[in-house]
């Protein structure tokens, strides 16, 4: 263990003060509860409006009392030379660190009943030549299971992290993922379970100053995945990108939830989540809720949502939405965009001779082309554009969305 | 030699009051070495006769025959009947993100051979091409079309008509658009196709400036959704001088 751990608690404390988990403002609407007792956030039924989209009957108790001491998953982990991942007690003061406080049930009461703490900590000017990645591997949905990682990017380093999760899980966690001033981090969470996993995920991200964090959210398997990521600054200068993808088949819910919270000047903000459907009853949600606090002037932040939906019977919910509380900022805009297959497009592909099926497939490519660009780790690209063409041919065969003339 | 034969094509596009018939019995005969001009005013149908041809879905034929070398067309899906040689060039190409015009034109021609260009001689002949048209390097990896300017989807247009080699190219208002350069570059781009032998050019315009630079051996007066009178070039001459006004009681 290389890591100076009483530096770390000290940063911890003094992230603290600005959990996004306890907004102190009056009237929003992202006021939430916060708090690390799970007694003070009752069972939510599905009326609540965090929870007004998600199939609360698929949870598998998540949400109420379901033990959470399962362990049936493994981990493994390939990471840079000069990263240090270790897994820690509970106890261990990067725990914390973020100035997280859980804000749903779900959160608390994976926070509570994690025994164990995944660390990953990239010291003080590192810079890494690869991926570190880690992969939780589910061997059963049976007995449902709780974590929680803590990644700390320190002062001025730079470097990727990859958390894969795969096969079969009820799983609530919480990540926490700190940056210190001047660090560039790259975090990509990616959700490729089998078709019977549960996964409700918290991440918060804490941004230094003048860091730099490229947050990325992959979800492609899976029965529910529901993963929620709030975001503030520690300090003024931030740059935060909060990138997404998601890819739901017949049946699959795939919920994406994000809370920017501006709390400082002169910080940035840009979300781009990209999601596709096909099949009955694939149903996407995207929430995306972003809040410019009085003190945070100066900021820009802009967040866009595009839905493509594939076949008929596939349903996408998304909803942006901006609250501004001081004028003093250099921009903020939202959008939100969701369509079917555009004819206009397959027409002019198929006018070239290219078949109905590939034409499809170039379109499909075209749309998560620029985001999986913007992603920028090279290591996963090209396994994302795999992913992307195996759910493409499950689809193969569905008949396309209703053509809209 | 071939053929493309349009035989009393009737059309109608679905309207919110029901079906509306825009082709009203076209009959024109296209045969290999021939350009054949169709001129008409504005909705007269023209692009509708040609997505008719390309199978464009929103347009419903309702009777009437179309044959290349006596192979129904109708019958044919839309990559069909690229591959079977017909190609149009659209008077408002649509731009498609995330895909590349060098992987775009890979895979049209590709799908249109049936099988990968060889590589060394592809990204020379795309290469020449491009000069040609005085398109940029830098546009084989822009998205395709998207971005574009009206002209630049033009000269794109007739890229792809060099590339993919059809036997028979329907011109939809390839000219309108242009500026005079770019008029000569992509009229320049025409007449290659033409002069590789056993080609057929269908040449729709709205204006006689590009028949300065392709010579149409026929020419259509379109109106209504059906051809109003035949002749040879000295039609559009006519044209030039009086419009439309003949034909429609009004200047268009
Ligand atoms: N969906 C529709 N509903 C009603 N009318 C339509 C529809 N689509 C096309 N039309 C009509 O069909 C007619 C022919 O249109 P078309 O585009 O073929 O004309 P055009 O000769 O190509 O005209 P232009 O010179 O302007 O390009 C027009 O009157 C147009 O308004
Ligand atoms: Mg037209």
């Amino acid at each position: 263990m290389t890591t100076d751990t009483a530096q770390q608690a000290q940063h911890g404390l003094t992230e603290h003060s600005h959990g996004a988990g306890a907004p102190d403002h009056g009237g929003s609407a992202f006021d939430t509860v916060a708090s690390f007792d799970v007694a003070d956030h009752v069972v939510p039924r599905g009326r609540e409006e965090e929870w007004r989209f998600t199939p609360m009957a698929r949870l598998r108790g998540l949400h109420d009392d379901a033990p959470l001491d399962g362990h049936d998953y493994e981990v493994s982990v390939d990471a840079d030379p000069k990263v240090v991942v270790e897994t820690v007690e509970a106890t261990d003061p990067r725990r914390g660190s973020s100035g997280y406080v859980p804000n749903d049930r779900v959160s608390a009461r994976a926070w509570a009943e994690a025994d164990k703490v995944l660390a990953i900590t990239i010291p003080a000017d590192v810079v890494t030549t690869k991926p570190t990645i880690v992969r939780l591997r589910g061997l059963s949905a049976e007995k449902a299971a709780a974590g929680h990682v803590v990644i700390t990017a320190e002062r001025f380093s730079q470097s990727v992290v990859v958390l894969e999760h795969e096969g079969s899980a009820a799983f609530a966690d919480n990540v926490e993922i700190v940056t210190h001033d001047g660090a560039r981090l790259t975090l990509v969470s990616l959700q490729d379970w089998a078709d019977d996993a549960v996964h409700l995920s918290h991440h918060h991200v804490s941004v230094g100053r003048d860091a730099v964090i490229k947050h990325v959210v992959v979800s492609f398997g899976g029965d529910l995945v529901r993963t929620s990521v709030t975001l503030d600054y520690a300090a003024p200068g931030g740059d935060a990108e909060l990138l997404g993808l998601y890819f739901a088949d017949s049946g699959q819910h795939l919920e994406k939830r994000l809370f920017v919270d501006h709390n400082q000047p002169n910080c940035r903000s840009n979300v781009l989540y990209k999601g596709a459907l096909q099949g009955a009853k694939a149903h996407t949600v995207w929430i995306g809720n972003v809040l410019i606090r009085p003190a945070a002037e100066g900021i820009s932040t802009y967040e866009l949502n595009r839905n493509l939906v594939l076949t008929d019977g596939a349903r996408a919910d998304s909803v942006p939405n901006l609250e501004i509380e001081t004028g003093e900022i250099e921009g903020a805009g939202h959008a939100s965009a969701t369509g079917r297959f555009d004819d206009e497009q397959l027409f002019y592909l198929m006018a070239r001779g290219i078949p109905a099926d590939e034409a499809r497939r170039l379109v499909v490519h075209g749309f998560f082309t620029e985001l999986i660009n913007k992603i920028g780790v090279p290591e996963i690209a090209e396994r994302l554009i795999a992913t992307v063409e195996r759910e493409l041919a499950l689809g193969e065969g569905l008949p396309a969305a209703a053509t809209t003339h | 030699m071939s053929t493309l034969e349009i035989r009393d094509l009737h059309v109608s596009v679905e309207t919110e009051s029901g079906p509306k018939e825009i082709l009203r019995g076209v009959d024109l005969t296209v045969n290999s070495g021939q350009t054949h001009a169709i001129m008409g005013p504005n909705g007269s149908g023209k692009s509708t006769l040609a997505y008719s041809l390309a199978g464009h879905p929103k347009y419903t034929v309702t009777s009437g025959e179309v044959l290349l070398d006596g192979e129904d067309v109708l019958a044919m899906t839309v990559d069909e009947r690229a591959r079977a040689g017909l190609f149009l060039a659209m008077q408002y190409p649509v731009e498609v993100p995330g895909v590349s015009v060098s992987n775009f034109l890979r895979t049209a021609k590709t799908a249109v051979d049936g099988e990968a260009p060889k590589l060394r001689t592809w990204v020379k002949d795309v290469k020449q091409a491009m000069d040609q048209l005085a398109i940029a390097d830098d546009f084989a990896e822009r998205d395709l079309n998207t971005g574009f300017s009206g002209g630049e989807k033009k000269r794109h247009e007739i890229l792809q008509l060099e590339l993919l080699n059809p036997k028979f190219a329907v011109l939809d208002e390839t000219d309108s658009g242009l500026d005079i350069d770019a008029l000569r570059v992509v009229s320049d781009g025409v007449n290659r196709f033409a002069a590789n032998g056993d080609k057929g050019v269908l040449l729709i315009t709205h204006y006689t400036r590009i028949l300065r630079y392709i010579k149409p051996d026929f020419v259509h007066v379109f109106v209504g959704g059906r051809v109003a009178e035949e002749g040879g070039s000295e039609l559009a001459e006519k044209l030039e001088e009086k419009g439309y006004v003949d034909y429609v009681g009004t200047p268009a």
